[in-house]
């Protein structure tokens, strides 16, 4: 997981690789060191599940997003999509009351599904990746509400579906630490995504694309349907995410989504991916998603007050970014 | 940690008795406040309400809520925030029951008391719910609507949601005082635009034109009355309009005359009782199991009268 670094880019020499990682993890380590000193109940086992369990679903978005962006594109529809696969696994247990392991498939499909359709608009007929996915992010917001009949579908006829984020399977044996299934799903997408992109050709090409698309087609590479690949992926992505959000609120909640993406790029982009492609890691992404979520609870357990949280959370944000800048030019 | 504040509960009431009842006597408690909403200006006055009594009873309340009311996994994540805290107790206003059980569930476990406001919680776990009676309220816009409209003709509903607590009320408070006690009166259309203003602008314009000879349209929530406003303004119809809760705008309509009248809500009361709640239930004190807010019925001429002045909100 940690070889996810760009293969070709201008990174300096092998040995900076470390260091590198190292850099990216102090500011989330310089977060939870000021919060840990500033209140005893932040580092508490339950709170510090609470963190985990709330970075889940947006840690999960924002490795599909991240795929997408490192191949120079954008995808506008990971929260609306979410939903819709939310939706979807609504319909196949509750109202068709069909087993659990068939929800869970329908979630994933109907994430490729979509995935393949914006890929196929984007990569065909060539439209740009910002209109795309605002469209997909628009239809499916719409169509989950349609599904629905804009009331949420509650899973109360399918018991185990809230284990899926809320059990705890690591509890059982660990008593002491009952890590949420939802945090270990984050974890196993995270690390199926990093040897993606690092062991496979589609990741090869996913950077490829990002860094320079023309000559990858040049070199008579069929890059629409990569293009479409990487979009079906970060879709299916989006399925788990779904699955993940249905879950733990037990219910699929039609109307929630929207904005959510913009939560998923800003991890995204915190953890180090650059926005014009070519470059970005997982564990980057990762690292992003858990200083968003820190931030949130830390303010919360300090009482901070709501509108000044908005502000802060603004300005980590910047200054996350421009330290990555600097690292950048320094090394 | 339980018997610590239990302890601390009998040292304070001790220090209470022995210093005759002086409020400074009082330990500081940490309440928590979980919302549905925080900018919306209804949920700033039930913040302003809360902070009232947080000031007066000498405790420290925060005030929290979701950018919109359906970021249930938001709420959510706030909540467990809270609870990370360990507050003294929590005051919350459920978006979704369900999603919310495994966190109350965790507060009871803590022994952390748990005061349901706004539209409750379906569940065993609050001690006890601040709210609008909505059917109540609802029934008066309806008796309003049959004086102003002279007891006949057809009327509509534009609400929120059929979804929420509120919703379901105040719809059902609404037509069955009408279906009740006025059979000359006759509801030919109850629509949802989620509360949004244009999308309840566009409901109200297609419902007056599919009935020319409509009477008068209740609309169930800010957003919804000042959507029925508006689609009453653009067709240039005179239908009587009766709103929900207050705001600027709604109440720049009803002294204009575009709105006739709205039924409001205490919001602040709603803060205020919800705080002082939990302060009576940390003292050990019994609490019914609902909490009555209030509600009155304005218009253009009662507007300024102070008991109206002292709920609206701007």
């Amino acid at each position: 997981m940690t070889e996810t670094a760009i293969p070709a880019a201008k990174s300096g020499p092998r040995i900076s690789g470390a260091f590198h990682r190292l850099l990216a993890f102090s500011g989330l380590i310089a977060l939870v060191v000021v919060f840990s000193l500033a209140s005893p109940n932040f580092m508490q086992t339950q709170n510090v599940l609470a963190i985990l369990q709330a970075t889940s679903v947006n840690g999960v978005l924002a490795i599909a997003a991240t795929l997408v962006i490192i191949t120079g594109g954008i995808d506008l529809s990971v929260g609306t999509l979410m939903t819709f696969c939310a939706v979807i696994t609504g319909v196949v247990l509750t109202n068709l009351g069909l087993p659990l392991p068939l929800g869970i498939l329908a979630s994933i499909l109907a994430g490729t599904f979509c995935g393949l359709v914006s890929g196929t608009i984007i990569a065909k007929l060539k439209v740009p990746p910002f209109i795309a996915t605002l469209g997909m992010m628009l239809i499916l917001k719409g169509l989950s509400l349609v599904i629905s009949g804009t009331k949420p579908i509650y899973f109360n006829d399918t018991p185990g579906f809230n284990q899926i984020a809320l059990g705890s399977a690591v509890g059982s044996v660990f008593p002491a630490v009952p890590v949420p299934n939802g945090v270990l799903v984050l974890f196993l997408v995270a690390g199926l995504a990093a040897f993606v992109l690092s062991k496979t050709a589609l990741g090869r090409y996913t950077f490829a694309l990002g860094s320079n698309e023309e000559a990858v087609r040049l070199s008579g590479v069929n890059v629409d349907r990569w293009k479409i690949a990487v979009y079906a992926v970060a879709g299916s992505i989006c399925g788990v995410a779904g699955l993940l959000i249905a879950s733990r609120l037990n219910s699929a909640q039609p109307a929630l989504g929207q904005g959510y993406e913009l939560d998923a790029i800003a991890a995204v982009v915190i953890g180090g991916t650059s926005l014009s492609g070519g470059r970005g890691t997982v564990v980057g992404t990762l690292i992003g998603a858990l200083i968003i979520s820190v931030l949130a609870n830390g303010l919360r357990i300090l009482s901070v007050a709501q509108e000044w949280q908005t502000v802060v959370t603004g300005c980590i944000i910047i200054l996350a970014v421009y330290a990555d800048i600097l690292r950048r030019r320094t090394l | 940690m339980l018997t610590r504040r239990t302890l601390l509960g009998a040292i304070s009431a001790l220090a209470l008795l022995t210093a005759g009842g002086a409020a400074s006597a009082q330990e500081n408690y940490d309440i928590a406040l979980i919302s549905k909403g925080f900018q919306h200006q209804f949920w700033q006055a039930v913040k302003a309400g809360a902070d009232k009594a947080a000031a007066e009873l000498g405790v420290t309340v925060t005030f929290e809520g979701p950018e919109s009311e359906t970021q249930v996994d938001r709420q959510m994540d706030m909540l467990a925030a809270a609870l990370s805290r360990n507050p003294d107790a929590i005051g919350f206003a459920a978006l979704d029951s369900q999603a919310a059980t495994p966190l109350l569930q965790q507060a009871k476990d803590a022994g952390i008391p748990v005061i349901a406001f706004d539209s409750g919680v379906d569940s065993d776990i609050p001690l006890t719910t601040a709210t609008t009676d909505n059917v109540a309220a609802a029934a008066l816009a309806a008796d309003k609507m049959a004086e102003l409209i002279g007891g006949e003709g057809k009327v509509a509903v534009v609400a929120h949601d059929q979804t929420s607590r509120t919703g379901i009320d105040r719809v059902d408070g609404f037509v069955n005082r009408i279906k009740e006690n006025y059979p000359n009166i006759e509801v030919v259309s109850v629509q949802y635009g989620g509360g949004d203003q244009l999308q309840s602008t566009e409901i109200t314009k297609s419902i007056l034109l599919a009935n020319p000879d409509l009477k008068g349209i209740f609309g169930a929530n800010e957003g919804s009355a000042i959507g029925v406003a508006n689609g009453k303004t653009e067709l240039g119809s005179n239908i009587v309009v009766i709103g929900f809760d207050s705001g600027a705008a709604q109440k720049g309509m009803i002294t204009s005359g575009v709105m006739n009248g709205a039924i409001t809500q205490n919001p602040v009361g709603i803060g205020y009782e919800t705080v002082a709640a939990a302060v009576k239930a940390l003292k050990g004190e019994k609490l019914e199991p609902v909490i009555d807010t209030g509600f009155y019925y304005y218009d253009a001429a009662t507007m300024a009268d102070p008991e109206i002045a002292a709920v609206l909100y701007d």
